[in-house]
């Protein structure tokens, strides 16, 4: 029976192998027909899904915009959204089906993790990747061999940027000895952003008098916040996402601590004011590439059209996702035709780009170099304190 | 004598058809045949079914629900990678260090947790699933939330189709043992096998260990194709992913579960554009099946070439085996 | 001191929240043997319930609250009577992977017809007043939140002690069959049963909502299963002890945040459950009682 059973699994395996087939992807296209492929690789459900949806509605967002004038290079852009569920697995999975459609480029996903996976299949198949949000320095280089990533791009700062960013506001513009970190330890842009915070603020003299830790999904922080209101720090670094942060500061200004609170680009959504309190958010400033308030006319008019097709107001998220797209649009024109390695180079050699989350020019590492922001929050209202320009 | 004959005869064809099955596939994939997401989705497939099967030999055969399966493999996975990336061993080592560690985790977990009941057991598999992801998260060595990068791609689909193999013999040959009656009689009556006079625990620990050790096996191999491993991918959604399987293939069917693994797989794949419907459709299927077909697809049977012959028409000659 | 006193006040109001969720846990157990999983997402289903009724209908939060329990008490018997009769004569580890998909079930229906993100509880709606009494910080939401608690509990406890339909609640958990020969209607009994417990999820909902300011459609899990652990460390039916264990854990996780590594938080909500379960499984009010044949 044990044979007969091993063999008959075998038989089932070749049938399932067979099955698997037939629903593999589709035949390899190249990029032929009157639309451009444009792949978005996102996180449309699992554990970071919000952001992945809200990136993938700026994302859409522009390509509605660019197709009603017209295209790019006279053609349509077709846009293929697949989810990859939160896992890297899956992005790989999901990038290796859309490279299979014939796309001149992927869009997302969005946490460093899971571009990681999708990496080996663009570097296989020679298609760029532009990431709008991850954060993580080795995404675009590689840790051992120090070399760049050929394909890989993002339009986001890396983590090192803002952590120092915020470390010399602290010192120098408040002018504060001591500080505490209280991050989201469930997040690698978190982390990130407090290492370099840390090690900036330490190297140009202040003290760190606390670190501690939430996790995302978390809502109550009274009990950490009270043992940070004893070490009485003059400012605390909070690097993690708006759905803690917000109920955070509010805590925090209810259990009487009125020192300046920081923090970075996830700090930026709507929801900060709405569940934090005008006046529980005052005094406090993050690192942003821009801000939804800026009077830019780009700024203003992508706001009006997001929240018309929405119905809600765009995150950071969705700017990226949006910003993502013009960067690609612009390339394709630059390359002059929507093949893959064109555009990767084109890609590599964008410089002065306006895109509504700031000018930037792609360097050596295929990173932005743009400008960043320090955005305080003043009744409410979020009020640009400083410009540094790269 | 002529037994013995058709006995090993029979072992030698099923040894040449898996061979032939391995070079065919072998040669699609160095002639550049299959492409690329055809690839992908094969190796999710063969780790699928070690899961699946490893977590039916606990769940299905000896009737414990565990649900922090994703946790062993998550052990396998760190072991395989500290292994192969940081002391450059092998991949064999890294194989067999994912086996070792894992189900040296199955016993410490099990040998306390075992001795609960059901439900209790259950929410006890479930807290120490999330206990080692948490744990993870907070290493640095391994990279904390962000985890390890650039794992080099070591698993081929020799190693896929050798540790599905293997898994299938090794529980497979493990429940048609004295062990096996003594795992099913648990299942079937604990109270009663205990009078009998069977260490339940023992017994229990051993299922544990084993399913365990498997699932570590498929974490190494899943490291080792899939570039990045981070705490987050071991989540209690991938436990569930896994329980699906087993429940719909059959709780108690090996067969069943290697089915219900290849079928998810695929239904994974056909839904990577409709992410919000995929969820629903895999927690209606399973309270559909609980209800109205609690066995599953198999129930308890194994597929076996009698039931494919008498659907053929009976020209597989029979012999006194069943 | 002054700090341990604040923590002390973190602590009650959180385990309040834990204590309601622990109670729908407790009671469900008793009666039919089961952990409804599904539980964490009732909470969160009369949430939502809850903000709508804010949002949309402009209701007050008293009135939001009433609404979000009678909907969530309607949810429970539904989901009772669909996915948990068929089982009752099943074995457990059957109920207990329905309870898992029903779970799941009702967080991603949610996101499916909700979206994923989160959603604001208008500020307005429980203006925040402060009160300070010599450096400790007490809010009203926390006197809401606690006195809500206990008010519900006391409700609770009248109608299990005093009411017919208390005490045939109180005869099905004992023994379910001798109950049917005494006359009472099981079937009945076991729906009143989940009504009050999903009720009781929809009221802690609701302040969560208020509290924290936001709601999402996950946010069922962790409470959920840090109330569970509550539920189980008091004693797994017996409702005095699932209020205790609801503030004990709600203390302990504070004290654990305060005094110890904020890292390790959830790790010790897990680390509690493995705890009992190994050393005391029926809990701190439990008593031991062995399986027959």
């Amino acid at each position: 029976m044990r044979a007969r059973k091993k063999v008959s699994i075998l038989v089932l395996m070749l049938f399932m192998v067979s099955i698997v087939a037939g629903c593999g992807g589709g035949t390899d296209q190249k990029a032929a027909g009157d639309t451009i492929k444009v792949g978005i690789n996102v996180e449309l459900s699992g554990g970071t899904a919000s952001y992945g949806t809200n990136a993938r509605d700026g994302a859409i967002l522009a390509i509605e915009q660019i197709n009603a004038k017209g295209g790019v290079l006279g053609k349509k852009i077709e846009a293929k959204q697949k989810d990859c569920k939160s896992v890297a697995d899956e992005a790989m999975n999901v990038s290796a089906a859309l490279a299979g459609e014939g796309i001149v480029a992927q869009i997302g996903p969005l946490t460093s993790g899971d571009v990681a996976g999708s990496t080996p299949v663009m570097m296989d198949n020679k298609i760029p990747l532009i990431a709008p949000a991850a954060t993580a320095s080795n995404v675009t280089v590689d840790d051992k061999t120090k070399k760049t990533r050929d394909y890989i791009f993002r339009v986001c700062f890396i983590d090192p940027f803002q952590g120092t960013l915020m470390a010399q506001f602290a010192g120098k513009d408040l002018q504060v000895k001591t500080a505490a970190i209280y991050k989201d330890t469930s997040s690698d842009y978190a982390k990130g952003l407090a290492e370099y915070f840390k090690k900036t603020f330490e190297a140009n003299g202040g003290t760190i008098v606390a670190e501690e830790g939430f996790v995302k999904d978390d809502r109550d922080f009274k009990a950490t916040l009270t043992k940070i209101r004893g070490k009485n720090p003059e400012f605390i670094y909070v690097p993690g996402y708006y759905q803690e942060v917000a109920p955070l500061i509010k805590q925090a200004r209810e259990l009487g601590i009125t020192a300046p609170i920081g923090g970075g680009d996830g700090w930026d959504s709507p929801d900060m004011v709405k569940v934090g309190g005008p006046e529980a958010l005052n005094n406090t400033f993050f690192t942003n590439h821009y801000s939804s308030q800026d009077k830019d006319p780009k700024v203003v008019e992508f706001v009006k059209a997001y929240k018309e097709k929405y119905n809600k107001e765009p995150d950071a998220f969705a700017a990226l996702g949006y910003d993502s797209v013009q960067l690609l649009a612009q390339a394709i024109k630059d390359a002059g035709a929507a093949d893959p390695v064109k555009v990767k180079d084109a890609l590599a050699n964008i410089k002065d780009f306006q895109g509504i989350t700031g000018k930037m020019s792609i360097d050596a590492q295929h990173n932005p170099v743009k400008a960043g922001v320090i955005i305080e929050f003043k009744d409410g209202a979020q009020v640009m304190k400083t410009r540094i320009e790269p | 004598m002529q037994g013995i004959l058709k006995r090993s005869g029979k072992f030698i064809t099923e040894v040449v058809v898996l061979v032939v099955f391995f070079l065919l596939v072998q040669y699609l994939i160095t002639a550049g045949l299959l492409n690329q997401y055809f690839q992908i989705n094969l190796t999710s497939l063969c780790i699928n079914v070690i899961l699946a099967v490893s977590l039916n030999l606990i769940n299905g055969f000896t009737g414990q629900l565990s649900l922090g399966h994703a946790g062993f493999m998550a052990v396998g996975a760190y072991a395989s990678v500290i292994m192969t990336q940081m002391f450059n061993m092998p991949f064999i080592a890294g194989l067999l260090g994912a086996c070792a560690a894992a189900g040296l985790a199955g016993f410490i977990i099990g040998v306390p947790t075992l001795r609960l009941k059901g439900d209790y057991l259950a929410i006890a598999t479930l807290a120490f699933g999330e206990i080692i992801r948490v744990v993870l998260q907070n290493i640095d060595y391994v990279g904390g939330p962000a985890g390890i990068l650039g794992i080099s791609k070591l698993t081929t689909w020799a190693w896929l189709l050798g540790s599905v193999v293997l898994t299938i013999v090794v529980i497979q040959n493990l429940v048609n043992s004295s062990y096996g009656r003594a795992i099913i009689s648990v299942r079937e009556d604990e109270i009663a096998a205990e009078l009998m006079g069977i260490d339940t625990t023992k017994y229990k620990v051993i299922a544990f260990v084993i399913g365990a050790l498997f699932a570590g096996l498929a974490g190494a191999l899943y490291a080792h194709y899939f570039y990045i491993i981070k705490p987050e991918t071991f989540n209690f959604l991938k436990s569930f992913d896994i329980l699906v399987m087993v429940v719909l293939g059959g709780l108690g069917s090996t067969t069943g579960a290697i089915i219900a693994a290849a079928f998810v797989t695929v239904l994974t794949a056909a839904l990577q554009s409709f992410p919000a419907i995929r969820m629903i459709l895999y927690a209606l299927i399973l309270i559909i099946v609980m209800i109205y077909r609690p066995q599953g697809l198999m129930g308890n049977k194994e597929l076996s070439l009698k039931t494919l012959g008498k659907i053929r028409g009976g020209n597989n000659g029979s012999s006194a085996n069943k | 001191m002054l700090e341990f006193m604040q923590q002390l006040v973190n602590g009650l109001s959180l385990g309040a929240i834990y204590a309601l969720i622990a109670l729908g846990y407790t009671m469900v157990y008793g009666i039919i043997m089961l952990i409804n999983f599904a539980h964490g997402d009732i909470m969160m289903v009369g949430a939502y319930v809850g903000f709508f009724s804010i949002t949309v209908l402009g209701s007050n939060v008293v009135v939001a609250m009433l609404f979000a329990m009678i909907a969530c008490a309607v949810l429970g018997v539904v989901i009772e009577k669909v996915a948990y009769k068929p089982l009752r004569n099943s074995t457990r580890i059957a109920a207990l992977i329905t309870a898992i998909g029903m779970s799941l079930l009702l967080e991603y229906l949610t996101i499916f017809l909700l979206t994923p993100q989160q959603r604001v509880f208008p500020r307005d709606v429980f203006p925040m007043h402060n009160y300070h009494l010599g450096g400790l910080v007490l809010s009203n939401k926390d006197i809401f939140v606690i006195l809500s608690a206990i008010v519900l509990m006391i409700i609770l406890q009248f109608i299990i002690r005093r009411t017919k339909t208390g005490k045939a609640m109180r005869a099905v958990s004992l023994d379910q069959e001798a109950a049917v020969l005494m006359g009472v209607n099981v079937d009945k009994t076991i729906s009143i049963t989940f009504a009050i417990g999903s009720a009781l999820a929809a009221a802690a909902g609701v302040m969560i909502g208020i509290y924290y300011g936001t709601i999402n459609p996950l946010m069922g899990i962790i409470p959920g299963l840090k109330a569970f652990v509550a539920a189980v460390l008091g004693g797994i039916g017996i409702i005095p002890g699932a209020m205790v264990g609801g503030f004990v854990m709600g203390i302990l996780e504070t004290m654990v945040s305060g005094y110890g590594n904020s890292m390790y938080r959830d790790a010790v909500a897990f680390g509690v459950l493995i705890l009992i379960l190994l050393i005391k499984p029926t809990g701190l009010f439990g008593k031991n009682t062995g399986e027959k044949v």
